[in-house]
């Protein structure tokens, strides 16, 4: 179980709360499992636990909007308790669990599972998502308002795209009564079927049958405008198109109701990487060409696309061991993804430190209607402490995620979790108190996690 | 004189072959040839060496071919056929690549519906690996053969124009074709509809006919391929009929040429739908010189990844050899 909340000050980091316009070296307060305040030289109350932070970034805590946690039914791969905690290793002090598993979430009772189980893990929140249809077979709607009662904070049929725009129209608008967001993983199956990889010269050339970009941008399209035509809340999840980025752009531009993501394999990594067979690089929607790749980070840039998220996706690393056509579709990411973010986006230039926060935490939150996502004082102490400059390479034997399977196995990445606390409790921590050169020691996996 | 070049350990595609190892095969495969017209079929070259044809996907011309090959040259085979994905059966590749590791075999002969099952099980077991079929990858064996073929009729491959025609998509036969010719100076073409072109074709390096009778005109060679007909339910072409009549290597389609068109076809043959008859058993047709030439290629193929060298391979064909 988790350490009870206690009173903590947070000394001298760098705050940066771009929901109230805050970059600035400061302390903060945390004492009830809500932030107290933000100031210049907080005088410890008596018995707080203060921790230094110089050098060291403080924000809300992270938050990701597409996990799957594969509980229940792929216990092997992973459990919401290792999920929960992984997230915690990585920074994220809230995490959205997709509804496809065995069986899937599609009723309160499974809904209340999640989160009974979620809360006993005592690590990262876990948020349930819905399924929109029963069973994901794609026909009739859930009891979307009774998952919402138990907990629900949106609906997906994520990984089992909805195909008939008829019930997606029905999904959109019935959502509105309990103001919450249709999440779409826009796949035209007529489209990307038997593909396992990009459409293009790579898959040419390995003799791979393609996804094209088209069967993600037709889809797309059509939930945007299913959106504008029901006012209903659209999220649009893992965008991997330059064209999708464009039409999402143009769409928001008109007030259509839009939140959408993107997930560091595709701003990190081309189809290129598929090369030799590579089943670690298996994602759905594929790894794409340069030019999307490109606009992914612009559209991350320019805030039209809202939000990075992980789509952590575990496999059992057997199951990886196959030839390519063979192999299931995903990566893991809950251990990478602010490592990914600070090295690829605001290492090089794309994203400023501050925006990295919003479309980590801040865009997030209001994707999603979650509480956190700010340190506004009487918000839910919810918050990550990162060091920007630390430089560590993924080791995937290192990872708490129960599977390995990561595109980014050997890469050295500059920038890490170190702290993450949830409702006042620390539940990551690699800081032992005051002694911040530790930050740069290398941990174990049976670091401390809550 | 200098010592050609070793195939390597394995033979996965033509991809990353050299032209200098290509030649080789053909050059071997030659006095491999007068092995097969002998009353007695057989050399001592690969004599106490265990090779296993691991097809998990039925294919009885190539697994037949490879099978002469290794009997002519004297090797222990052993055959597993597992018809349908290994996957289905609950044995994964890798198992197989273990288990195959543990029984101490020399060389695997490997098809499999996958494309890079071949690479993957190079990468695991120790043993020589050759690829008769990968997915829609490659065969590499399927077309240094188609090579030996066109180098014997016309003496030559540089500057040689071949259109392969018919499903490139699906076809493991099509890119290794393309790899080899272009490699040894050929020029390459392909023909088929749209529909069963895989994107971004061009960038390999070959033209693309949507005609065939521009093809016709073009080609000195025409290697045509089987219209796979379980590709008719995914709708890749409209009905048979129609394909033979746009698509089908006819003989008024290869007559209205002033040359003599050559027709190679990897088999088996849908007649009537790619190819007409009266085309595939007529004097344009070199069918037969293929399949007789397949198996002087795979000898070549299991001699030079068992140590062989090309220079050598006269002699081994006396049974000089070890
Ligand atoms: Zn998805």
């Amino acid at each position: 179980m988790a350490p009870p909340s206690r009173t903590v000050l947070l000394r001298g980091g760098r705050v940066i709360d771009p929901s109230q316009d805050l970059d600035r070296q400061a302390d903060v307060l945390l004492a009830d499992g809500k932030v107290a305040r933000i100031a210049d030289n907080i005088t410890p109350p008596e018995g707080a636990e203060v921790r230094q932070l110089r050098g060291l970034v403080v924000c809300p805590g992270l938050i990701d909007l597409h996990v799957h946690l594969r509980e229940p039914g792929g216990e092997h791969k992973e459990t919401i308790a290792s999920g929960a905690r992984a997230a915690a290793a990585g920074g994220f002090a809230a995490v959205c669990a997709m509804p496809n598993t065995d069986p899937p979430v599609d009723d309160p009772a499974a809904v209340g599972f999640v989160v009974a189980e979620g809360v006993r893990a005592g690590a990262a929140r876990v948020y349930p998502v819905g399924a929109i249809s029963v069973g994901q077979k794609g026909e009739h709607l859930t009891e979307v308002g009774e998952m919402v009662d138990a907990g629900a904070i949106a609906i997906s049929d994520d990984g089992y795209p909805v195909a008939d725009a008829g019930l997606m129209r029905l999904a959109l608008e019935y959502a509105q009564t309990f103001g919450i967001p249709v999440a779409s993983h826009c796949e035209d199956r007529s489209l990307s079927r038997g593909g396992a990889m990009n459409e293009g010269a790579v898959a040419t050339r390995l003799g791979i049958l393609g996804i094209p970009a088209a069967a993600e941008d037709v889809v797309i399209a059509r939930d945007l405008l299913l959106a504008e035509l029901t006012g209903g809340r659209l999220h649009i999840q893992h965008v991997s198109t330059r064209r999708g980025v464009e039409m999402i752009r143009e769409a928001k531009r008109r007030g259509v109701p839009v939140t959408a993501e993107a997930t560091p394999h595709h701003f990190a990594l081309t189809e290129d990487a598929v090369e030799g067979y590579r089943t670690e690089m298996k994602v759905n929607p594929p790894l794409r060409a340069a030019a999307d790749v490109a606009a992914v980070r612009e559209g991350l840039a320019d805030g039209t696309l809202d939000a990075i998220a992980t789509d952590h996706a575990p496999h059992h690393y057997d199951e990886k061991e196959q030839a390519f056509d063979d192999a299931p579709f995903g990566v893991i990411g809950l251990e990478t993804a602010l490592g990914l973010a600070l090295t690829e986006l605001v290492g090089k230039g794309i994203l400023t430190l501050p925006q990295l926060v919003d479309r980590m935490s801040c865009a997030p939150a209001r994707a999603f209607r979650l509480s956190g996502g700010t340190l506004r004082a009487g918000a839910p102490a919810d918050l990550t402490v990162f060091d920007p400059a630390a430089e560590w390479t993924v080791v995937p034997e290192q990872l708490l995620s129960r599977s390995r399977n990561t595109a980014f196995a050997g890469w050295k990445l500059r920038g890490r979790a170190l702290v993450t606390i949830v409702d006042g409790r620390v539940i990551w921590d690699q800081l032992s108190a005051g002694a911040a050169e530790e930050a740069h020691a290398p941990r174990s996996p049976r670091a401390r996690a809550g | 004189m200098l010592a050609a070049p070793a195939l390597g350990k394995d033979l996965v595609g033509l991809e990353r072959l050299s032209a200098e190892q290509i030649r080789a095969v053909l050059d071997t495969a030659e006095p491999f040839k007068e092995i097969s017209e002998r009353r007695i079929k057989k050399v001592p070259v690969l004599r106490g060496k265990t090779i296993v044809n691991l097809f998990f996907e039925p294919s009885t011309r190539t697994r037949i071919s490879f099978e002469f090959a290794e009997k002519r040259l004297s090797a222990d085979t052993v055959n597993i056929v597992t018809v349908g994905s290994s996957v289905a059966k609950g044995e994964t590749l890798v198992d197989t690549a273990r288990n195959l590791e543990a029984m101490r075999i020399d060389m695997v002969v490997i098809r499999h519906s996958a494309s890079g099952a071949a690479e993957f099980l190079a990468q695991r077991i120790p043993s020589n690996v050759v690829n008769a079929g990968d997915g829609r990858h490659e065969h590499p064996t399927q077309a240094l053969l188609d090579m030996l073929t066109i180098r014997d009729h016309l003496g030559r491959l540089e500057s040689v124009r071949v259109c392969i025609v018919g499903d490139i998509l699906h076809s493991r036969v099509a890119r290794s074709n393309i790899w080899g010719l272009t490699r040894l100076g050929a020029e390459v073409a392909v023909c088929a509809p749209r529909t069963l072109l895989p994107a971004g074709i061009e960038e390999l390096g070959v033209r693309v006919f949507p005609r065939i009778e521009a093809a016709c005109e073009w080609a000195d060679v025409l290697n045509v391929l089987r219209l796979q007909l379980e590709r008719m339910q995914g709708g890749y072409v409209p009905t048979l009929r129609e394909y033979n009549r746009v698509f089908g290597v006819t003989r008024e389609r290869i007559e209205r040429v002033p040359r003599r068109l050559l027709i190679l076809h990897p088999g088996p043959m849908n007649r009537g739908v790619e190819i007409d008859s009266d085309v595939a058993d007529g004097p344009h047709s070199l069918i037969l010189d293929q399949v007789t030439n397949g198996v002087a290629v795979r000898m070549a193929v299991l001699y030079l990844l068992a140590g062989g060298a090309p220079e050598k391979a006269e002699a081994a064909k006396h049974g000089a050899a070890e």
